[in-house]
């Protein structure tokens, strides 16, 4: 067996060529390597995203513009929606599980490190898939939901890159969903018993339940625009008796339970951040857990109501706006108990808590606007125009993405070794936060006036011309917010002296590891004695974990570049795919693609992969 | 202790697929992706009931589908089902070629209902023209069964791949959680012929 790697794991003490750190990322298994390059290839995504909303909003800021083209504007509407969902909320998200869920629970890596590396090459080549179609023939154009027929009968290659690169992507997803659960039920520490876990952990636990039962619904619809488009066959085609609302069926089944996969991980983190900012511990954490599962399984029996319209009738209708209301008292629970978390505590207000307790107001708006289109006859109002944008963005971006900032001004000492700065952190806020109400607040108003949505121009004079103006000003705003965000974050990189372990006074255990972690988190596991274990040992005990074990050799998996070379392979035979419709000779593409990705399965199956052992003379000769 | 020696212990413990933290990861893992196959089998299932009677104007189930060979089918996937509990009874017991010697005929029951279900394609597009292009029907069709089909495939493979190499050292702590999750991996494909067969061929029969 191969002998550990002495690897010191920083860039910062070691300067190393760039060869080497890129290999490096290849090649890594772990989680907090993997959790760097879902971020990475997450903020790209959003950046990219944003400069698409940015040209929506320019389009819109005055009536009867030309800024864009009526066919490029239904392209970029559909990449903002697509990126943003797939490739920017969702990779952000599990970067953050990546880094952080396992030292919660305090393991040394998730259960399968292999399927981790997997997952986020599936995402990273999936995304540039999907983005490729900028550069061959034009981008989709279906809008995010790629409604049959409009997604099968949309010319050129657009859809199909959609296809192909949300089923690459969405593959990888759903490993990572099997890869949490498996880590949370069989890796935590001793005494880490399930109602001990910090509430992230059981957030990032339920999601991968969603993920797990929802992307395959998805998987499944993709498949059958896939065969529809490329294959000539007639699950859409009303002529050979095809049934378009089967698309809508199995794009909601996946479509719905993928809102909550976005808002729940931040639920999580909130708790996390009012419980440790409020230094109390998280009122009503037993309800916190309860409420995550009832909504959970409820997000799975809710999915029609982005369906009252297509005339499924009044019995169906009515049963699942009922069950869409019931999500609200969940939600309701959880937001009663962040405030009576806060309620008498000593509450620090820095940049990561102004973003939680911007959250508040934000997202319950978008709650209750929820309840409004849940309601079927006034649906019929308020369907396809610009109050549902404004619904769901008050709940993405209200909620998710107010998360995401949360989360990283938060945990960014955890994963990159730097605290932000704070200054520059509020003022990301205060202008997100205003540009964000400018922008959408305002889009209920023009929805109720009727302005519907993917609409690239409006006429002058029918009241929406100052509404769209104050809209596209707020883009500006928010904007303004995401690069003062991006210059932090370079900023403390160059500049920023490192983080001590525990900068926020924390109260749970990724605290009580080095800033960043050493790659194996710790020389012993510790003992876990109650829930915020380390705010117990820190009011009970001497401030430290105690160990659970005595200091032994530590077992490692090791690193390896079949996971890329296997995306590598489903990425080559995604071009085959798409383009064999035009030329035959694509089939080598398509088979070559995936004869490299099955040969990379079998030799991963076949060869010994038994990892290495970091030795506890090593450990012991790196005691600081 | 190394791990090679952890890996192959003087005595092999009751259930060696599960001795390890990697061979529970396994199993436990293999159970939930079995979970997302249940919602992808289920949608696809969805989609052939919501088709099953667009024939545009093609042929129907009815005049389609002959259960006599439906049934060989069924019968030999099934007995594979059996062979593979066998195989996992022979692991626990520690005794590697008559494992083996299970799997094989498993693999081999799996390689016949692979070649009937090849045979009964080509029997419907040559006999009655009934294609993936045909009608909506004979896109559901060919979608819910081909992917039962290819997971049947996939697995032939996989067990083909794990019997050859494992074939001259015996079992041991690293390769007993692989046969194990294959041997779940096949009784689960072998659960969802049952439906198949159900909705598919008796109701297309008589439904």
């Amino acid at each position: 067996m191969s002998i550990a790697v002495s690897d010191k794991n920083s860039a910062v003490t070691q300067k190393r060529s760039i060869g080497a750190v890129l290999w490096d990322y290849l090649t890594t298994v772990d989680h907090m390597k993997v959790a760097h390059l879902y971020l990475f290839g997450g903020a790209f995504f959003f950046i990219l995203g944003g400069i698409e909303a940015v040209i929506i909003r320019i389009q819109l800021l005055v009536p009867e513009n030309d800024f864009v083209s009526a066919g490029f504007y239904n392209e970029i509407i559909t990449m903002h929606g697509t990126t943003m969902i797939f490739l920017a909320a969702m990779p952000l998200l599990l970067g953050m599980m990546n880094a952080i869920m396992p030292l919660q629970i305090g393991a040394r890596d998730v259960a399968f490190p292999f399927l981790n590396s997997l997952g986020v090459w599936l995402f990273i080549l999936g995304g540039i898939m999907l983005n490729m179609s900028w550069f061959f023939g034009g981008a989709p154009d279906a809008g995010w939901t790629a409604y049959a027929p409009l997604s099968t009968t949309s010319p050129g290659h657009g859809v199909d890159f959609y296809a192909v690169g949300l089923q690459i992507a969405g593959a990888g997803t759903l490993m990572s969903g099997i890869n949490f659960l498996v880590t949370i039920i069989n890796m935590r520490a001793p005494g880490m018993t399930y109602m001990r876990m910090p509430l992230f952990t059981w957030t990032t636990f339920i999601t991968s339940i969603l993920i797990l039962f929802a992307f395959p619904a998805l998987t499944v619809g993709l498949f059958l625009l896939m065969f529809d488009r490329m294959f000539g066959s007639a699950f859409f085609d009303v002529a050979l008796g095809g049934n378009t609302i089967i698309w809508q069926h199995l794009f909601w089944i996946f479509g719905h339970p993928e809102v909550y996969i976005l808002i729940l991980p931040v639920f999580g983190l909130f708790s996390e951040i009012f419980s440790t900012f409020s230094k109390k511990r998280l009122f009503g954490y037993t309800s916190m857990v309860f409420a995550t599962m009832l909504i959970a399984f409820l997000g799975f029996m809710v999915w029609a109501h982005h369906m009252f319209t297509v005339g499924m009738g009044p019995i169906a209708n009515t049963i699942f706006s009922v069950a869409t209301m019931a999500i609200a008292i969940p939600t309701g629970i959880k937001i009663f108990n962040w405030l009576a978390t806060m309620w008498g505590g000593n509450v620090k207000i820095n940049s990561a808590m102004l973003w939680a307790l911007g959250f508040i107001p934000s997202f319950t708006i978008g709650g209750m606007t929820g309840i409004m289109v849940a309601t079927v006859a006034a649906d019929y109002q308020y369907h396809d125009t610009y109050f549902v944008i404004a619904h769901f963005h008050y709940t993405i971006v209200g909620g998710t993405v107010m998360g995401i900032f949360a989360g990283l001004h938060y945990w960014w000492p955890k994963i990159f070794g730097r605290v932000l700065n704070e200054t520059l952190g509020k003022i990301t806020f205060w202008t997100f936060f205003i540009g964000f109400h400018m922008t959408f607040f305002i889009q209920h108003f023009l929805g109720l006036m009727g302005m519907p949505r993917r609409y690239w121009v409006f006429l002058e004079n029918q009241g929406l011309d100052t509404g769209n103006f104050i809209s596209s000003l707020g883009a500006l705003f928010m904007s303004i917010g995401v690069i003062v965000f991006i210059y932090n974050a370079i900023y403390v990189w160059l500049k920023g002296e490192k983080a001590a372990a525990d900068p926020w006074d924390g109260r749970t255990l990724e605290w009580t590891t080095a800033s960043p972690p050493e790659h194996y988190n710790w020389k012993q596991t510790p003992l876990i004695r109650g829930l915020d274990c380390l705010w117990i040992e820190k009011t009970e005990g001497n401030g430290k974990m105690t160990p659970a074990e005595p200091l032994k050799d530590i077992h490692m998996p090791n690193n390896t570049i079949i996971p890329f070379i296997m995306t590598l392979g489903f990425f080559i035979s995604g071009f085959g795919f798409i383009y064999q419709t035009e030329n035959k000779l694509w089939y080598i593409a398509l088979f070559g693609g995936m004869a490299i990705a099955l040969l990379a399965m079998l030799v991963r199956s076949l060869q010994d992969d038994v990892g290495h052992y970091i030795t506890k003379e090593e450990l012991k000769g790196e005691a600081k | 202790m190394s791990q090679d020696q952890i890996l192959n212990p003087k005595s092999l413990p009751n259930s060696p697929e599960k001795a390890t933290l990697e061979g529970k990861n396994k199993f436990l893992g293999l159970w939930f992706f079995l979970g997302g196959e249940t919602v992808l089998f289920a949608s696809l299932f969805g989609s052939f009931v919501a088709l099953r009677n667009s024939t545009a104007g093609g042929p129907s189930s009815e005049e389609l589908f002959g259960l006599e060979l439906v049934f060989l089918m069924t019968v030999m996937l099934l007995t594979s089902s059996l062979t593979s509990v066998y195989a996992m009874y022979h692991m626990k017991n520690h005794d590697f070629k008559k494992m083996q010697l299970w799997l094989g005929i498993t693999g081999l029951l799996g390689i016949g209902f692979l070649g009937l279900e090849i045979y009964e394609f080509t029997h419907y597009i040559t006999e009655y023209g009934f294609t993936f292009r045909s009608s909506a029907f004979g896109s559901a069709f060919y979608s819910l069964v081909g992917f039962h089909g290819g997971h049947v495939t996939f697995g032939i493979v996989w067990l083909i791949a794990i019997m050859v190499r494992n074939a001259r050292r015996g079992l041991n702590l690293y390769n007993a959680p692989k046969f194990n999750t294959f041997s779940l991996y096949w009784h689960y494909i072998d659960v969802v012929w049952v439906f198949v067969f159900t909705v598919v061929y008796l109701m297309g029969k008589v439904g």
